[in-house]
């Protein structure tokens, strides 16, 4: 049996991605020291499996940004749209995948995959562990599917932690620099991993990252973000072909652009700043 | 393991052979050092007799209704008081105050309020349990990753089910030590209670032991001593170490920070 007919009932529920409508998002912090304006007057919109990468000195507000897309936060005014329906909160058409893998120590790999499926009702346990093994698969570790989490390198434990949110087949996937505490080999083999995954499965993404290179090799558009208040810079548009491979010369390009773009408005601060 | 199993053989019996050695010189009197000969004879008639058996019984059955009361009661307190500030001031500070109090002092006010009855004992044990399990399961919880709790929601965990699939898986660690700690707790209140507190309903060790005392019969106190001791090992290998196990397999948690080659 070929591999493409063995999961042929899983690729088959493919859900359909859906659009993302920031309006006029504000939030800001406030602790006994200081308020901060974590995002200002955000609008932004983001077609249907568009994949989005927001780019931005740490602080910059992009994390909270993803956090209030994902429902884990409420904006202080302003609202999301997703495919037109305001969001009042987490939910599983949107997966989070954090920086820290976040699996779950007490269940072994497989358990963790089907911790989501297993608050879908409307699967039967052997659906849900066709799906588990499905998306194990599609991320290269079918064969760790009874691991314990610690027995597994970092690059494994975000692979596991991407098979998770995809199992319950959310229609947007929400990345919160999830391969920044890995090293550059590794990173390598997974933007290729993420970049044919998006292919196959149509997802809207938003990945969130400090590194214009991760950003201009997956982003159809790039979103410079600047800190103090949080608010979008610039947007870049990447018209390469893929599967793009993040050492060619004409990605190189593409990112020193936006680098180039990200300094010079450090450089009028700054100058701002003494001026 | 089988280094292991004959290094700690050996170390038993080095320190029977210490025993032996200075209950033969007779520089003590017989009376206050027996022989371990005498201990295992009468060790062998109470167990012959029943009333080693029957004590043991007892002396279990009081403790494994109040240990799984402090445990019923204890963890969904603990929850509860990790769950509202309130409750955290009001029952974690209540635990907190009670769980530096030793169990022996309960045994006053249990023998004044239940007089020498069963449910006296009890008490003694719950009293001496519950706090420190109210504590460790509050502690499990107040550690649990938030990132855990945030992935969750974005699965559509909620309410009873986020309780149930990962705010106690996570906190297990902290839960089976609180427990363990709650059940050597609940063990030693036992034998106080049992110490002080005649109660007619049924003789368990700690009478034993007291008896033992009366009747200047050293080598019944310390026969029933070892069993105490044999006792707490068993519970401990057989309830604890499973628990312990699994938690080292799945977190990754070794038995030693050292490197043993």
């Amino acid at each position: 049996m070929s591999l493409k007919s063995k999961w042929r009932n899983i690729t088959f529920i493919n859900a359909s991605s859906a659009r993302i409508e920031l309006r006029a998002i504000c939030k800001t912090f406030v602790t006994h020291r200081q308020t901060t304006a974590a995002l200002k007057n955000i609008q932004l919109s983001i077609h249907d499996g568009e994949f989005v990468c927001v780019v931005g000195p740490s602080g910059c507000g992009k994390s909270t940004l993803l956090n209030i897309i994902a429902g884990l936060e409420r904006p202080d005014s302003g609202e999301v749209l997703l495919s037109g329906e305001r969001i009042n909160g987490p939910g599983r058409n949107r997966m989070v995948m954090f920086q820290e893998h976040a699996l779950f120590p007490w269940l072994n790999v497989l358990g963790n995959v089907l911790f989501g499926l297993k608050l879908k009702p409307e699967l039967s346990t052997k659906e849900r562990l066709e799906v588990a093994r499905y998306y194990l698969h599609l991320v290269g570790l079918a064969h760790c599917e009874r691991s314990n989490i610690h027995e597994l390198s970092g690059g494994m434990k975000q692979r596991v932690a991407l098979a998770r949110a995809l199992a319950p087949n959310p229609h947007v996937l929400l990345m919160d620099e999830p391969f920044g505490a890995l090293d550059a080999i590794t990173c390598e083999q997974l933007y290729s991993d993420i970049q044919h995954l998006w292919e196959t499965r149509q997802k809207t993404i938003v990945f969130v990252t400090h590194n214009v290179r991760e950003a201009v090799c997956l982003g159809d558009r790039v979103i410079l973000f600047s800190p103090n208040p949080g608010r979008i810079l610039r947007e870049f548009t990447i018209p390469l072909s893929r599967p793009r491979d993040i050492n060619s010369v004409a990605l190189a390009q593409y990112s020193s652009h936006v680098t180039a773009a990200l300094k010079s408005f450090s450089t009028s601060r700054e100058m701002e700043a003494a001026g | 393991m089988i280094r292991r199993i004959t290094v700690s053989t050996l170390f038993f019996l080095f320190l029977i052979g210490l025993w032996e050695v200075v209950a033969y010189s007779e520089r003590f009197p017989p009376v206050l050092i027996p022989k371990c000969e005498q201990i295992a004879i009468y060790l062998w008639q109470a167990l012959c007799d029943g009333s080693l058996l029957g004590a043991i019984k007892i002396t279990l059955g009081r403790l494994l209704i109040g240990y799984a009361i402090g445990l019923v009661v204890g963890v969904p307190l603990g929850f509860l008081s990790a769950q509202h500030q309130y409750l955290h001031d009001t029952i974690g500070l209540l635990s907190l105050g009670f769980q530096t109090l030793p169990s022996v002092c309960w045994i006053p006010v249990a023998l004044l309020w239940f007089g020498q009855t069963e449910p006296a004992l009890l008490f003694v044990v719950v009293m001496g349990t519950l706090w420190s399990i109210i504590i460790a399961t509050e502690n499990g919880v107040h550690i649990t990753s938030p990132i855990y709790v945030r992935s969750a929601l974005t699965m559509g965990s909620r309410g009873i089910h986020m309780w149930i699939h990962v705010i106690l898986p996570s906190s297990l660690p902290y839960l089976v030590s609180g427990m363990k700690q709650g059940w050597a707790f609940a063990w030693r209140s036992l034998m106080a209670a049992e110490i002080f507190v005649t109660v007619l309903t049924g003789f368990g060790l700690g009478q034993l032991l007291h008896y033992g005392r009366d009747l200047n019969a050293m080598d019944q106190v310390f026969g029933i001593m070892l069993v105490i001791v044999l006792i707490g090992l068993l519970v401990d290998r057989t309830l604890f170490s499973p628990w312990e196990a699994f938690l080292r397999h799945r977190w990754g948690t070794s038995s030693t920070a050292f490197y043993r080659p």
